[in-house]
């Protein structure tokens, strides 16, 4: 089973705390490769807060490509981050990892920033479209204040071959996962967490309904919607889908992919409105098993269930900061000093929202409303 | 040399019983001469006969074997085309002694004789093809084990349904955000279609005329009964030829869906009925092609136009009721289409579903593209070569059609192509359960892209024990002379019959379909929403066909 370790704070921390959650909740084999996502960024990227960030790796040939199609479309480079790579016995590194800070190019400086949303996704997929056939170019997030991290290997030895543990990059919001999986083959863009425009998700288990879901996603007429190479990518984008294209409070991203039974429905306020997205969005729904953990544009983080609830799963911490994890032994290892009473083990109708800054959790219950 | 008077020389034109489909197998030993076996033959395919032949005889204290003639009685096969053995078999099921059955000819050459007077052969049935159909060949091979575990098919929650009805694409949801939460926006005037929620396994249509009245009303109470008894809201289709009129008016016909077919029979009464009428019905099917007999219109012969068919239908007694190949009032796929989808919508209030049913065919991707285009139509039925029918010539039955495997795939990837695929619903039919895998064919067929599927066929066998096979049993359902009283208006005959067992019958397939699904689909871990469209769940042993299907191969 994937470990899975999200933290959101009000101070700035590191990467490595998610890391060493991960190796405490580790059982067996865990080889298969780590993903990071850190939001609301800190150190050298504070002054930078509104200028996308591009995270990638490139061949040498691929950086050249890359470089010269950012000069193309005008972005300028103001910054690139490059973690400082410490060889590490069982990990292949490749040529060049960084984050490039850049400034819009300046036809666009004047845009509405969902029009710029638009540009940083179809440059991030002209890249990924370049360099994916030869492997030359890996974009995983184009976006301000976000930066993504991937490799195959174990956890906690990547983050000591990223220098993680020396570097001074720290977020508010990190995600990490750790993917537990006997297969060998395992592709970068496979690696969770899965980002588009500003939404994140991050899931254990395998998801059943993945064809329908993938084939309804991909049908939407939505350039960002490709890739799939995980059956757990379709829970970014059904959450984009839910909350940026069709506007929905976030709680209905629960009622999208675990739908109530009809006469459950009946004691919600919005059961109208509840019937027609259950059947306009029945493609949408998943059958788990899966544990999902996600985070918006504004910073809110949350955790929810399949409806059987079939994954493990628990959010718990103290004002401030807060960490939604797949085992409560990563838990205890990140915010040890904690109430434990209050820690939250979300069932088949919650959702745990963690609002930003870590201010404060609520469970909003789907039978309820 | 001239023929000796009283012999005839010439047999060329007297076939021999080697060229029928059937031989019957009669044991001199075993028959009693009763007579039941002859009695009962719908054909007159035998006859009871008188012989005088040589019989050795061994009688007295020290027997001894003599040869001596006497005069015997004796069943025979009758050599006539039109008397053909259907290999129905009722003679066996009346035998008391076990002395008769009919044997299945495969080297007869029954079609090259089938038709005298200048008629091709007509009859009703299914396609005679006994081999192994396409549904049957799928493998649901995706197996839920231990990286997502299977659930439990007793014990977990299953939401076996699916949705008959146009659904709004989720762009165009007439939703706004209000206090939080999401509220049907009234000022946007925006059409909200009509939209049923039904078991995905329905009860294709089959119409009161080709059904027997004991028939008909033992499938109408056994759908009433799953639906307030069992919570399970199993749908059946009435087929060309009106409704029953005090069902009509009642809150049953819910359960029901009217079609309107070429001759438009029965629509008269239903349209007076309509100020009447309690409930809306499930939904309106407008016909315009039969997987049996594609291309061809429907017949229902003289003899079954009974006084109630003749009221119901609103046409005189004892005349052949043919509906046209067509709509003929319609000359184009717009006009059929489009004006009958509105007309049946405004007459019922745009409260209920109104879908077309049209034959598989190579062109069902054109006539798909024009309904996803409309707004009204509210699903496509496709019927497979594979399916049944009361009355067609053989030559429609066994050769016109396509198959509905390739047929419903490519027209749900095509709706997938326009993201259409969860608003036009696409109900397969033609073939499910043709050799009784009733829950695998429905699931094979709902994981290429249907969201539901039609049976007729199967119901009848399973219901009412029709004897019909895909090697020409029976199929007399054309003739009126159904022996089992399934397809026959003769009092005689559907008494045969008890509705009350029909009925229950019906129960116990619909409620043993309901278990087997889930037994698929739980390995599968699959629960919540039927599985439309899961293709990766299945599998081939046919390579071309999995290229097809657009599914795996494995063998």
């Amino acid at each position: 089973m994937c470990r899975l370790a999200a933290i959101t704070s009000s101070k700035y921390f590191s990467p490595m705390e998610n890391i060493l959650a991960l190796e405490t909740m580790k059982e067996g084999h865990d080889g298969s490769g780590l993903g990071l996502t850190l939001k609301d960024l800190g150190g050298e990227f504070r002054e930078f807060k509104e200028y996308p960030i591009l995270s990638c790796i490139c061949s040498r040939k691929g950086r050249e490509v890359l470089d010269a199609y950012m000069d193309e479309i005008g972005f300028k480079l103001l910054h690139r981050w490059k973690p400082k790579i410490k060889p590490v016995k069982g990990i292949v590194a490749r040529d060049y990892y960084f984050a490039g800070v850049y400034e819009y190019p300046d036809e666009w400086k004047d845009r509405t920033f969902k029009e710029k949303e638009e540009l940083l996704l179809n440059t991030r997929i002209a890249l990924r479209k370049m360099g994916e056939k030869d492997e030359s170019i890996f974009a995983f997030s184009f976006y301000p204040d976000v930066i993504t991290l991937k490799e195959v290997g174990d956890p906690l030895e990547i983050g000591e071959f990223f220098g993680l543990d020396k570097d001074i990059l720290k977020a508010k919001i990190i995600f990490a996962q750790g993917r537990q999986n006997t297969n060998y083959q395992i592709y970068l863009y496979a690696c969770h967490p899965f980002f588009i425009q500003g939404y994140c998700t991050m899931t254990n288990g395998e998801n059943t309904a993945f064809v329908p879901i993938r084939e309804f996603l991909m049908s939407r007429g939505l350039k960002g919607y490709i890739g799939y190479n995980s059956d757990s990518e379709v829970f970014a984008h059904i959450l984009h889908y839910c909350q940026r294209q069709l506007e929905f409070p976030l709680f209905y991203y629960k009622d999208i992919i675990t739908p109530l039974k009809n006469g459950e429905i009946e004691g919600r306020k919005d059961k109208e409105a509840l019937i027609l997205i259950k059947q306009a969005l029945r493609p949408l729904c998943i059958d788990g098993p899966n544990m999902v953990i996600g985070f918006t544009p504004d910073g809110t983080c949350f955790m929810v269930q399949d409806s059987k609830k079939l994954r493990p799963g628990v959010v718990g911490g103290v004002n401030g900061k807060y960490a939604l994890m797949s085992e409560l032994c990563g838990l205890d290892k990140v915010i040890p000093n904690r109430d434990r009473s209050k820690d939250i083990f979300p069932m088949k109708y919650d959702m745990v929202i963690v609002s930003p800054e870590a201010k404060e959790v609520k469970v909003w219950n789907q039978l309820q409303g | 040399m001239e023929p000796v008077a009283g012999l005839k020389l010439d047999y060329n034109h007297k076939l021999t019983i080697k060229e029928y489909p059937y031989i019957i197998r009669w044991r001199e030993d075993r028959c009693k001469r009763c007579g039941q076996c002859t009695a009962i033959c719908p054909n007159g395919a035998i006859i009871p006969a008188v012989k005088y032949m040589r019989v050795i005889e061994s009688t007295g204290d020290t027997p001894k074997p003599r040869p001596v003639r006497r005069v015997i009685h004796v069943i025979e096969q009758v050599n006539n085309m039109e008397n053909y053995c259907t290999g129905c078999a009722m003679c066996s099921a009346v035998c008391p002694n076990n002395a008769i059955e009919p044997e299945f000819n495969p080297n007869s050459k029954f079609l090259f004789y089938k038709n005298h007077g200048g008629e091709g052969y007509k009859r009703g049935g299914r396609r005679n093809d006994p081999g192994i159909s396409t549904l049957d060949r799928i493998k649901f091979t995706r197996i839920s084990m231990l990286t997502d575990p299977a659930l439990d098919a007793g014990r977990h929650e299953f939401r076996v349904r699916t949705y008959l009805g146009r659904i709004l694409p989720p762009e165009e949801l007439p939703l706004k955000v209000q206090d939080g939460i999401l509220t049907i926006d009234k000022s946007s005037g925006k059409f909200i279609p009509p939209v049923r929620e039904i078991f995905p396994i329905m009860i294709g249509s089959m119409s009161i005329g080709a059904l027997s009245p004991h028939m008909w009303e033992g499938l109408a109470m056994g759908v009433a009964y799953l639906n307030e008894i069992e919570g399970i809201p199993v749908v059946m289709c009435s087929g060309e030829g009106g409704f029953a009129p005090r069902l009509l008016k009642s809150r049953y016909i819910k359960y029901f869906i009217l079609q309107i077919a070429s001759g438009y029979f029965g629509w008269d009464s239903i349209i007076h009925s309509l100020p009447q009428m309690k409930e809306d019905p499930a939904a309106i099917e407008i016909k315009y092609g039969q997987g049996a007999k594609p291309g061809d219109g429907g017949l229902l012969m003289a003899p079954k136009v009974i006084k109630l068919i003749a009221e119901i239908r609103g046409v005189p007694k004892y005349v052949d009721l043919p509906s046209p190949p067509t709509h003929q009032t319609k000359y184009s796929i717009e006009e059929a289409v489009m004006k009958m989808i509105q007309s049946m919508s405004m007459a019922f209030g745009f409260r209920v579903p109104v879908y077309p049913k049209i034959s598989g065919t190579r062109t069902a991707k054109a006539v798909l593209n024009n309904l996803a285009r409309n707004p009204y139509a509210a699903a496509l039925c496709i019927d497979g070569e594979d399916g049944g029918t009361g009355a067609a010539y053989n030559v429609s039955l066994d050769k016109m059609g396509h198959p509905i495997a390739s047929n419903i795939r490519e027209c749900y990837l095509d709706l997938v192509k326009q993201g259409k695929q969860n608003e036009l619903p696409l109900i397969a039919a033609g073939g499910i359960g043709k050799k009784g895998n009733l829950a695998a064919n429905a699931a094979a067929l709902i994981m290429l892209g249907a969201s539901a599927v039609a049976i007729g066929k199967y119901i009848m066998q399973a219901t009412a024990d029709c004897l019909g096979d895909e090697n020409n049993r029976c199929n007399l359902c054309n003739t009126g002379k159904c022996p089992r009283g399934i397809t026959t208006q003769d009092p005689k005959l559907y008494r045969r019959l008890d509705p009350d067992k029909v009925a229950e019958r019906v129960v116990e397939v619909f409620k043993a379909a309901d278990v087997e699904l889930r037994k698929i689909f739980a390995p599968m871990g699959r629960s919540t929403e039927l599985p439309i469209g899961m293709s990766d769940g299945l599998s081939i042993d046919d390579k071309a066909m999995a290229e097809r299907l657009e599914i795996s191969y494995a063998c």
